[in-house]
């Protein structure tokens, strides 16, 4: 499987603050890889850096063989890059299929075929009851599925997953992770910011650990869940060894 | 909405419309009614940018002024003939919307700031269209009167009414396509979150331009209609605010973002405005300058408080809170 991602050394300031320091990574085509970390560790900042909302200080994106760290963000998205938001950002005024057809006319330069597209991803994601409310009507978890569907509609090669399970209760979570699946399966490749444990458990394939801005660790699930600097990172000092027998057995 | 009614309901209102003259002789109410249509155009210009893009301008007296002096000037310092003169007005007006736009949307101004950019520019506008020879100065210009329909000038008032509500028809039909295509969803999207809409690929700034050069194309056409319809033209008519205002003032008040509300807008507007100046008139036994705008400005925090969505806003939310009590 040939690289699609490739984060090169990136640091992120603002002000004195370093958001992230010299991040490099990258992703693997038709996987799903997940970002990880304690709150303010510089994930959403990366994701801004990818998706081109933010310019990094140094380091360099490089999108399919193509260096895309100065193209803005539209440019991206036509290249394939698509990005949820971490506070979803529905079109308030819109319906919700309204709202999916403006990722879909990305593809489709006509309005029929556009909103037959966005039929068809709300049905992916299971909003295709709701399609002619507004947007502002949805619940917490239909907002979630709206950013999905709508970065969807663009028909992403990379799909950039800003905590899209945040918030959700155990039985919308239960809903959502199987849609997840499908879009990998159909070649999409994933890259996801969470923090919902389970889910990036049983969804990742490879997983990436950032603290304060850098780089932790990287491995599959279960590496990760066993690595006591990871566990360290989150839980604070001496968590490793009273929860070590537990995240092996959860992976 | 299906596309019959979708454009269906804009010709039947011309066609009503259209009608009107038949009616009434009455020169006092068809002059009315040509004034009210060339207001209604001039707004459905500024609705395309402020209603459906969400940019607010107080300065729409740019694109006015400059279709309505670029018609005037070419056909009397160029010896141009009206109609070849009209479509080159309403260029001249839709290039001076492009530069302002990419002015102002490449240095990222938005709400307010971009606000009082268009406003500066008409003024700038103004001051020069007042010391400028060309435009004749504080003078004004003339258009000499040679009536007849190859000079676009016309005998029968009811004539130049149908024209001037042709004008309309076409921008509200522009405006309905518009709206109906993938630039209309773009420069909505626009209008409802500029970063998600980038993020789905949206390239903002260039929605934006075009959105702009569109909308100061309608209002120019409203110029146009202004500098054959009076004749004369000073930098006080042309580029005022007067007309930035009540192209603002009509959308908003009938409904910012629909296709019908600017119409709407400017029948209430100009129609209040005209009953209150006749009204006060009578009980003072003078005319009393300015009345008009103080209904303008009670109209406007009236919109504000109770319609924030404009008259039409305010009807489709009446009728959806009839249908949900009924159910």
């Amino acid at each position: 499987m040939g690289t699609l991602l490739t984060v090169e050394n990136v640091t992120v300031r603002f002000g004195g603050l370093v958001a992230v320091d010299r991040a490099s990574f990258t992703v693997a085509e038709s996987t799903i890889t997940g970002l990880i970390g304690p709150n303010g560790a510089g994930k959403t900042t990366l994701f801004a850096v990818v998706s081109g909302f933010l310019a990094p200080q140094q380091g360099r994106i490089v999108f399919a063989g193509a260096d895309v760290t100065r193209e803005p963000v539209h440019v991206r998205a036509r290249r394939g890059i698509a990005r949820t938001f971490q506070i979803v950002q529905p079109f308030a005024g819109l319906s919700v299929r309204e709202n999916i057809a403006v990722g879909a006319y990305l593809r489709h330069r006509d309005r029929a075929d556009a909103l037959a597209e966005a039929d068809r991803v709300a049905c992916r994601v299971g909003l295709d009851r709701l399609l002619h409310l507004p947007a502002a009507a949805l619940t917490v978890a239909g907002r979630k599925r709206l950013e999905l569907a709508r970065a969807l509609a663009t028909r992403p090669r990379l799909l950039l997953l800003d905590e899209v399970l945040a918030g959700l209760n155990p039985s919308e979570l239960r809903d959502v992770l199987p849609i997840i699946r499908a879009i990998r399966d159909e070649g999409v490749t994933i890259l996801m910011v969470e923090h919902v444990m389970q889910a990036v458990m049983s969804l990742c394939e490879h997983v990436h650990v950032l603290a304060q801005g850098r780089l932790l660790a990287q491995g599959t699930p279960a590496e990760i869940a066993r690595d006591p600097r990871v566990i360290e990172a989150y839980l604070g000092h001496g968590a490793a060894q009273r929860l070590g027998s537990g995240a092996s057995g959860h992976a | 909405m299906s596309k019959a009614s979708a454009y269906g309901s804009v010709l039947a209102l011309g066609a009503a419309l259209g009608a009107l003259p038949l009616a009434t002789e009455s020169n006092v109410l068809l002059n009315f009614l040509i004034f009210l249509l060339i207001v209604a155009v001039a707004a459905t210009g500024w609705n395309l940018l402020g209603g459906y893009g969400g940019q607010f301008s107080f300065g729409h007296a740019a694109f006015f002024g400059t279709g309505a002096y670029g018609m005037a000037i070419l056909q009397e310092r160029a010896g141009l003939n009206a109609w070849a003169a009209l479509p080159i007005a309403i260029a001249l007006g839709a290039a001076v919307g492009r530069v302002i736009g990419v002015l102002a949307f490449r240095a990222r101004l938005r709400g307010s700031y971009f606000a009082l950019v268009t406003l500066a520019f008409a003024e700038v506008l103004r001051i020069l269209a007042n010391v400028l020879p060309m435009t004749g100065g504080a003078a004004g210009i003339l258009i000499r009167l040679r009536i007849d329909p190859w000079h676009f000038q016309f005998a029968d008032r009811r004539v130049f009414y149908w024209v001037a509500l042709g004008f309309l028809v076409g921008a509200l039909l522009l405006v309905r396509a518009m709206e109906r295509c993938r630039f209309g969803a773009w420069l909505v999207a626009v209008r409802e979150n500029e970063d998600a809409a980038c993020a789905l690929g949206v390239d903002t700034v260039a929605v934006k331009v075009a959105a702009i050069t569109l909308s100061a194309a309608i209002t120019a056409a409203a110029g146009c209609l202004y500098a054959q319809k009076f004749l004369y033209l000073d930098a006080a008519i042309a580029y005022g605010p007067w007309i930035s205002v009540e192209a603002l003032l009509a959308p908003v008040i009938g409904g910012a973002g629909t296709v019908f509300g600017p119409v709407l807008g400017a029948l209430v507007l100009l129609g209040l405005g005209e009953l209150t100046k006749a009204w006060i008139g009578t009980l003072t036994g003078g005319a009393v300058p300015g009345v008009d705008l103080v209904l303008f400005g009670v109209l406007l925090i009236l919109c504000v408080a109770f319609a924030p969505r404009g008259i039409l806003g305010l009807l489709s939310r009446l009728r959806f809170g009839l249908r949900w009590a009924r159910s």
